[in-house]
């Protein structure tokens, strides 16, 4: 039997949801009309809204029950995932003694006007974060944080400047797609300079997963709850993989 | 409710910020800046920009740097030049912009005759005092809640961010905050006009400012009740804003140096002597200013940082008053940061908020709501926010900046403000009257913990008075984040004053708060 996957609210299958939004328009019977209407189209049956107010004169707020009548396969839902292994520290540090005749170097920054460091200091400073130690901390590692603000030039001179082998980049505000922009014009300002394959490329912030990251080009994404030990795991791996890669 | 607190501990923090600051103080004094010069031609009533969208304020100071010599103060220049010309500023401005005109084929190194420059300046300094003015009269007949529910706008969009404002207002919202774009801070010049291409926030112009605040006065001619507005008069323009602020009768203005030398990498030499400027402006225009101590505890733990925010609420209040400021304009800044893991969390958070109620008992304290342990949990989100709220009236905080249950995940949806201000006015209403009905225990937690942070604040303030407050900065005291004397961005703006420099703008507003005072 294939595990068709609905929502659950107090019985198997019974597709249960809650669903709030605003509306541009005067707060009422059309407004209320025109959220079920919405949820209907969504494919959520027999939404009944169970608290409708005023925003304003225009605009109107709706929280909303109903009953999707979707359901997905999970078997045929695919997560696009890191599939390297996360090592803990000991082992890292093992593997790059093993692997590497020279400390890996990582650079990093919050770039273009992000002035967020809380992040990319969690990644890469001694401290670490949540009992996590940094990248700082790491045998057979040098970490260089640029800290925020830095635009994408100046973090690819800086990058060149200490021939590091992996370039961390942090975005924490999404705001019109602003980190988007950003991490775009990263990978084409590489491509332009033709230096894209002189590193490995990751990236970091709580909207950042793995899947965004591939889709723009780069290496790797890491999101929240994730850890330096995480990033170096996968960074020692694939920069092993990408020289095996390179020989043949 | 009342912590017993030692006045002699008290009185220590108060006399270490004063040497602290004043030696500030007096280390900057021989000192201006650029912004500070454009400030100054804004005052004089120039406005616009050249061919290149470049402010004529920019286009003059540039042209002086080469063409005059800048140590003298832009208003000597300017003095000189309509002396010889008799052209008002506004013409100056755009001559020289157009290169017909330079101003060094006027200037002299003797002292002008500065009365030429009068009728420039009684214009500005009228039209502030009407908005002054205006504000008080309304406020009177329809006088400011305690506490007052604050709400950010932050669309990009100036248009959008009205239609968020209006909403916000008609669901109670006492004050707007726009919030200012990312990369704002660092532009060397405030962009021109209306704007609708922001990121985390809104441009900060003069003109976005003029129509956030007609659509605020268009609901308080509906509905009597005054809306107040606020922006950010910090980065590379601080007095400048805080000059566009007073024109266009902003009430409260974000405006702490130490914020911009910690989050932005702004030079301190060159944001403290801005700051200096914009809060003579403020204090003149009547706008209350909101410093932000409360970002420390982003940065570093709340618990164990508490005594820097205190020992720093300290310093900003002594450099509130050089601006001659009355306490009554100190927005002084702190927050709700403490884990919600820690055993007792709420009632270290009532030790501090009423700690800072205490030790400023005039001031408007702003109180930010949990901002760093919100998570996507927005349901959990609402429990934190409502702690929050509990903590805000029961310490009778004054300017209380509602949290948001969305708070990790993007700036506000007008929903999120009206389920916020919802939760704020249950909780004003619930507990009304608790704080006038309940103690706080002697020798209890919360005391004890009272007593804990103001010591380790005094602490700190002596290490600071000993050190001086850029060896401090240096060690990272402030939110863990270290920076020097002579690090970042926006120091090359900063020149020396030759002996024969004024600041007349400056000089007229300190004489009229010195006289408001007696
Ligand atoms: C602290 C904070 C600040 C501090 C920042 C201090 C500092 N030095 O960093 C201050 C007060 C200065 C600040 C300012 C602003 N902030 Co802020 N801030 C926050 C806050 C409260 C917490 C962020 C944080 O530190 N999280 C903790 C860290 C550890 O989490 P993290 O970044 O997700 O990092 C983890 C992972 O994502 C990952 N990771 C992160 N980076 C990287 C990089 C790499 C390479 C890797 C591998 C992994 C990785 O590892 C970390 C550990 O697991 C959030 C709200 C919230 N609760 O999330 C708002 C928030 C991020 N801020 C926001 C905004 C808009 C701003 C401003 C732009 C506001 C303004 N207009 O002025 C300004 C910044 C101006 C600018 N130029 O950027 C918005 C962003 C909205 C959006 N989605 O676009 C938020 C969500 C608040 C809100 N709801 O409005 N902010």
């Amino acid at each position: 039997m294939k595990p068709l996957m609905r929502p659950y609210g107090d019985t198997l299958n019974d597709g249960k949801m809650q669903l709030s939004f605003t509306l541009p328009m005067e707060v009422g019977p059309k407004g209320e009309a025109v959220a079920k209407a919405l949820c209907e189209t969504m494919g959520v049956a027999d939404a009944t809204v169970v608290h409708s107010e005023a925003l304003s004169e225009h605009f109107s707020f709706y929280i909303l029950y109903g009953t999707l009548t979707h359901a997905v396969d999970s078997d045929a839902v695919e997560v696009r995932d890191i599939d390297t292994e996360s090592m803990s520290k000991d082992d890292i540090e093992a593997y790059i003694d093993a692997h590497f005749d020279h400390p890996i170097t990582f650079i990093g920054a919050s770039t273009g006007t992000d002035a967020h460091t809380v992040g990319i200091d969690a990644i890469m400073n001694m401290k670490g974060f949540a009992g996590h130690y940094g990248l700082e901390r790491y045998r057979h590692v040098k970490a260089i944080n640029l800290g925020s603000q830095v635009d994408n030039e100046t973090l690819l001179e800086e990058a060149i400047k200490h021939h590091a082998d992996v370039i961390l980049i942090s975005q924490t505000v999404t705001q019109k797609d602003v980190h988007i922009h950003n991490l775009t014009a990263f990978i084409e300002l590489l491509e332009a300079e033709n230096r894209r394959d002189d590193f490995l490329l990751i990236i970091g912030g709580p909207r950042i997963t793995h899947a965004l990251a591939k889709e723009l080009g780069y290496d790797a994404g890491f999101g929240p709850k994730k850890y330096a030990h995480d990033v170096a795991s996968f960074a020692a791996q694939a920069l092993v993989n990408k020289r095996s890669q390179s020989k043949r | 409710m009342k912590l017993t607190l030692d006045t002699h501990t008290i009185d220590a923090c108060r006399r270490d910020a004063r040497h602290i600051a004043d030696a500030i103080k007096t280390e900057l004094d021989p000192y201006s800046t650029v912004s500070v010069e454009r400030t100054v031609l804004r005052m004089l009533g120039i406005d616009g920009v050249d061919a290149f969208d470049v402010p004529y304020v920019n286009v003059l100071v540039d042209h002086v740097k080469t063409h005059g010599d800048l140590r003298f103060g832009i208003a000597h220049h300017m003095a000189w030049a309509i002396a010889r010309t008799t052209k008002t500023p506004q013409t100056i401005a755009k001559r020289v912009a157009e290169g017909a005109m330079s101003l060094g084929d006027y200037f002299e190194p003797t002292t002008p005759d500065y009365t030429v420059l009068t009728p420039f300046i009684n214009q500005s300094f009228a039209r502030i005092r009407t908005q002054r003015q205006h504000r008080e009269t309304v406020l009177e007949n329809h006088p400011a809640p305690s506490p007052e529910k604050y709400v950010i706008v932050a669309t990009g969009n100036i248009h959008e961010d009205i239609d968020q404002a209006l909403s916000a207002a008609a669901r109670g919202a006492d004050i707007i905050a726009v919030i200012r774009t990312t990369g704002q801070s660092l532009l060397d010049y405030v962009p021109y006009g209306a704007t609708t291409e922001g990121f985390g926030g809104t441009y900060a112009t003069q003109e976005n400012f003029r129509l956030m605040r007609e659509a605020l006065d268009g609901y308080q001619r509906h509905h009597g009740r005054y809306v107040k507005l606020v922006n950010y008069a910090s980065g590379l323009c601080m007095p400048e804003i805080a000059a566009l602020g007073a024109l266009e009768r902003l009430d409260m203005m974000l405006n702490d140096s130490l914020y911009g030398i910690i989050f932005r990498d702004i030079n301190m030499k060159r944001t403290l002597i801005d700051q200096a400027f914009s809060r003579v402006i403020s204090g003149y225009a009547g706008i209350t200013i909101n410093t932000g101590e409360d970002n420390y505890l982003t940065t570093t733990d709340a618990f164990e940082h508490a005594h820097t925010v205190i020992a720093s609420q300290f310093i900003n209040e002594r450099f509130a008053e050089h601006a001659r400021m009355p306490a009554t304009l100190m927005g002084l800044g702190h927050a709700y940061e403490i884990d919600p893991s820690v055993d007792n969390s709420f009632l270290y958070e009532i030790a501090q908020a009423q700690l800072s109620r205490q030790l400023f008992p005039d001031a408007p304290l702003k109180y930010m709501p949990p901002t760093k342990h919100m998570t996507g949990d927005i349901f959990k989100g609402t429990v934190q926010n409502a702690l929050f709220n509990i903590a805000c009236v029961t310490t009778k905080q004054q300017i209380h900046l509602l949290g948001m249950p969305t708070e990790a995940i993007h700036t506000p949806f007008m929903s999120d403000r009206a389920l916020a201000l919802a939760n704020a006015d249950y909780i004003y209403k619930a507990f009304k009257a608790f704080a006038d009905s309940v103690d706080i225990k002697p020798g209890s937690l919360i005391e004890k913990r009272a007593h804990a942070v103001l010591d380790n604040a005094r602490t700190l303030l002596d290490d600071i008075r000993e050190e001086g407050l850029f060896v401090t900065l240096k060690k990272g005291t402030f939110a863990g984040v270290s920076r020097g004397e002579n690090d970042g961005k926006g120091l090359g703006g900063v020149f020396k004053k030759h002996p024969l420099y004024t600041n007349p703008i400056m000089e007229r507003m300190l004489a009229a708060c010195e006289e408001d005072a007696s």
